[in-house]
């Protein structure tokens, strides 16, 4: 390894992270599994949802993993009763009031950290809303969403430049928005997709995986992936073509979605309307 | 199963993310919303969209900055509006929220003037109605010191501030010098008044060390901890002082730039302080060379817009940017990267007062501090003691608890603060002594309850104050205050799910997580009160 390091300890054990590391890095290369649900790879850290959280000797609060630079000597604690409790509550706080259903790990880690999201019983306050449906390449359906930001941070400042949506409203009728809550039609989107590309709950979907999920014939056990470069122009980008083998009475193959590399050096994961949603004359 | 040698990792190439690109002008969309919703009373959609088009803003961007704040109407509301208070001291002195039928008629977390419950405060395109209200301040003038003006001098009158002994200070700081002005305040061991008791030495030494510029210094005047009201007195009757202590703070750290963060239920703090700078800068006391200080300093005042958690001065720095109020990371600290990422001295009001009694130039004057006193006492109002006065010498000040009524508790520190026992008053007010009995001193709020009050609806209270409040950013606080006032109001109204004592554990879980993993001091002591009614009043009988 080359350039400075950072020598720490995470749960006793002493760590050599690359200076600029984060302390869930450290946890990662100490072997320990950590879960994260507003973190992703392509957009800077927002430790909103606060199930990294771990214990940084010294700290009066439990520290977000995801976000914190690992510092010389940090003595880093992953699995205390502070931590798991934590890690629990998040669970049951977004459990209770979010649809998880879709999401990766969410059972797992509800097993892992005991939690029972039912225990706010069945009056607690949900996000429950109507699947906004208003345009033919992706739909938002708000009732999973657990405001990570990144969609946001993704149309904003960081990959797109577009600023079509925005988290509007404030404490727990926050909400991702449109200005005034116009239909995407009416918006700056410009339909990159990139907001789906780094949504972690699937709140953001292809309008195509709605549909079939709708009709009862989406089946992820019968799609494949396949790279190609996008042919619509010069860039080069990278496209992850999502093909389903079989689709209600139609055994041909369908591409139901398109994706692209988050290690793609030209993408970063990210494309543009056409690369994402312009396979259509694929299928006549 | 540790194994004792280092494991060297090889991290993914992570793409480049830089951080956020601070627009040009992005810090005037908050005086831009104002200014649209002063004129016509409330924000149109087509009023923002301009705003966005004007300031090269994303529309979207604009609607979540606006919709973050509780004073900005969407629909059609009157320019003339009557705000009342609805935070627990003016629902106890009879407050009631009011009907969707009065539309000039509208609920409002704390005023700010708890001293006058149940708060009323009238404005007309944001401005306000009614004269200024006399200072709350009981004492005589020779008792006070930070407060030694208060309802003495002409608060619009320059002259009349420096024939009470107004710029001393910043005549003394010249002769000292930035380092040793530096010093004075470090020797004096100012503590920050605003909640949390920071060395204010250290912040003062820190930024004056930072590296890159410019520096600033803002004061934090968005004073929103419900029962808290001293910042408002000071900035109304004394706003040179807050002038003064500026021009000093920007000299000793190296701040060409001073901002005030007021909060919007203070429009006559607002126009006073606007109205001392207009004057400070006419006489020479800011500009190019400020004060003859040598070197140049200019103050703004930003009005907040009903947001509590931009008293969290981070919050309060996204605010002023033209960003959504929301509190951020730290590490970084504002000393290193606070007001648009650059070194930032911060403070509360009450703490840049105090740097005009360390440099009298007849040398310091002893600590005193400031208690804001409401609820069941004979005269509410500001208080300032010497540092270690009692809290029962502060309610004997205040005339105690009025004649045929027992008292019952005292909610010290706010809504963020604790509630304490009658035979507990006895405790000094500093922060090491009211820690010992697991309290706080916090904003030096002072509530006093009689045993006429249902304790339980004073906690119900808080909980939807909290609910209310919660930027919404972090999930520990953004649902966790819902789910706390959600078990409240079943208890309050006697219908739990299930044992009382289940959700008393459900108090307590959600608690616990909003203590340890919310990202700001909000959710982190949003349990704080509650927490000490159920154990140690035993409100719903769970005392332990």
């Amino acid at each position: 390894m080359s350039g400075p390091e950072v020598a720490v300890t995470v749960d006793g054990r002493p760590v050599v992270v690359p200076e600029g590391a984060t302390v869930l890095d450290a946890c990662t290369a100490a072997g320990i599994d950590t879960p994260t649900l507003c973190f992703g790879d392509t957009v800077a850290a927002r430790n909103v949802c606060r199930i990294c959280v771990v214990d940084v000797a010294g700290s009066r609060a439990l520290v977000p993993s995801c976000s914190r630079p690992a510092e010389p000597g940090m003595d880093i604690a992953t699995d205390t009763p502070r931590v798991r409790h934590a890690r629990r509550m998040v669970l049951e706080l977004l459990g209770s009031s979010v649809d998880l259903s879709l999401t990766d790990h969410v059972e797992e880690w509800n097993a892992r950290y005991g939690a029972d999201p039912d225990r706010f019983g069945p009056d607690a306050a949900t996000v429950a809303q109507p699947v906004k449906v208003d345009n033919d390449c992706f739909v938002r359906d708000y009732s999973r969403c657990i405001l990570c930001y990144q969609c946001t941070d993704a149309c904003g400042e960081q990959w797109q430049h577009t600023f079509a949506i925005a988290i509007a409203g404030r404490g727990f009728d926050a909400t991702v928005s449109t200005e005034h809550g116009v239909g995407l039609p009416d918006s700056a989107c410009v339909y990159c997709g990139n907001c789906i590309e780094v949504c972690p709950t699937d709140a953001l979907m292809f309008r195509t995986e709605f549909d079939l999920r709708t009709m009862g014939t989406w089946a992820p056990e019968r799609q494949t992936r396949t790279d190609t470069i996008c042919a619509f122009c010069g860039v080069g980008c990278t496209l992850t073509l999502h093909v389903q083998h079989g689709v209600g009475d139609d055994d041909g193959d369908r591409i139901v979605k398109v994706t692209s590399p988050h290690s793609s050096s030209v993408t970063a994961g990210n494309l543009c309307i056409k690369g994402r949603f312009g396979a259509g004359h694929v299928h006549p | 199963m540790t194994d004792p040698r280092p494991v060297p990792v090889a991290l993914p190439v992570a793409h480049p993310v830089g951080p956020p690109v601070t627009r040009p002008r992005r810090d005037a969309l908050l005086p831009s919303l104002h200014e649209a919703h002063d004129a016509a009373g409330w924000l149109a959609p087509e009023a923002l969209d301009a705003i966005a088009d004007r300031l090269g803003l994303g529309r979207a961007e604009v609607f979540g900055v606006a919709s973050s704040y509780a004073s900005f109407a969407f629909t059609p509301r009157p320019r003339r509006l009557r705000r009342v208070c609805t935070d627990v001291m003016c629902v106890v002195a009879g407050a009631e929220a009011p009907g969707a039928d009065a539309p000039g008629v509208v609920a409002s977390p704390c005023l700010g003037r708890c001293e006058q419950a149940p708060a009323v405060l009238d404005t007309d395109g944001g401005r306000a109605v009614a004269p200024v209200a006399p200072a709350p301040v009981p004492q005589p003038s020779t008792e006070r010191s930070l407060l030694r003006r208060v309802g003495v001098v002409d608060p619009s009158s320059l002259d009349d501030y420096r024939a009470h002994g107004g710029t001393a200070a910043l005549g003394h700081a010249r002769t000292l010098g930035p380092a040793a002005v530096r010093a004075a305040v470090t020797a004096s061991g100012l503590t920050g008044r605003g909640g949390a008791a920071f060395p204010a030495g250290r912040k003062w030494e820190a930024v004056a060390a930072a590296a890159g510029g410019p520096k600033y210094v803002v004061a934090n005047a968005d004073e929103s901890e419900p029962g808290t009201f001293k910042d408002r007195v000071v900035l109304e009757h004394d706003p040179f002082a807050v002038v003064e202590a500026m021009v000093i703070a920007g000299f000793a750290v190296g701040a060409t730039t001073g901002y005030v963060y007021v909060r919007d239920e203070y429009p006559e703090a607002i126009a006073r302080l606007e109205h001392a700078i207009d004057a400070a800068g006419a006489a020479g006391l800011l500009g190019d060379d400020a004060g003859g200080l040598g070197v140049p300093f200019r103050i703004e005042v930003r009005r907040g817009a009903g947001a509590y958690v931009c008293g969290e001065e981070t919050a309060l720095f996204a605010s002023i940017e033209g960003y959504r109020g929301e509190p951020r990371t730290k590490p970084p600290f504002p000393v290193d990267a606070g007001l648009f990422g650059r070194p930032t001295l911060v403070h509360n009001v009450e703490t840049l007062a105090n740097v005009l009694t360390i440099l009298d130039p007849a040398g310091p004057r002893p600590e005193t501090k400031l208690f804001s006193v409401s609820g069941a006492v004979t005269h509410p109002g500001l208080y300032e003691v010497p540092m270690g006065t009692t809290l029962a010498e502060v309610l004997d000040l205040a005339g105690g608890v009025p004649a045929g009524r027992t008292l019952q508790a005292v909610l010290l520190g706010g809504a963020a603060g604790t509630f304490l026992h009658p035979e507990e008053i006895g405790v000094p007010l500093t922060v090491e002594a009211t820690r010992a009995i697991g309290a706080t001193v916090g904003s030096g709020a002072v509530f006093v309850i009689d045993d006429a009050t249902d304790l339980a609806t004073v906690v119900l209270g808080i909980a939807t104050f909290f609910r209310e409040e919660s930027c919404g950013q972090c999930v520990p606080c953004r649902v966790g205050t819902v789910r706390q006032e959600e078990v409240l109001h079943r208890l309050v109204h006697g219908r739990p799910l299930g044992l009382v004592a289940e959700e008393v554990q459900r108090l307590r879980d959600v608690g616990a997580a909003m203590r340890d993993a919310s990202i700001c001091g909000l959710g982190q002591f949003a349990w704080n009160a509650i927490e000490g009614a159920v154990d140690r009043f035993g409100v719903f009988g769970a005392s332990t």
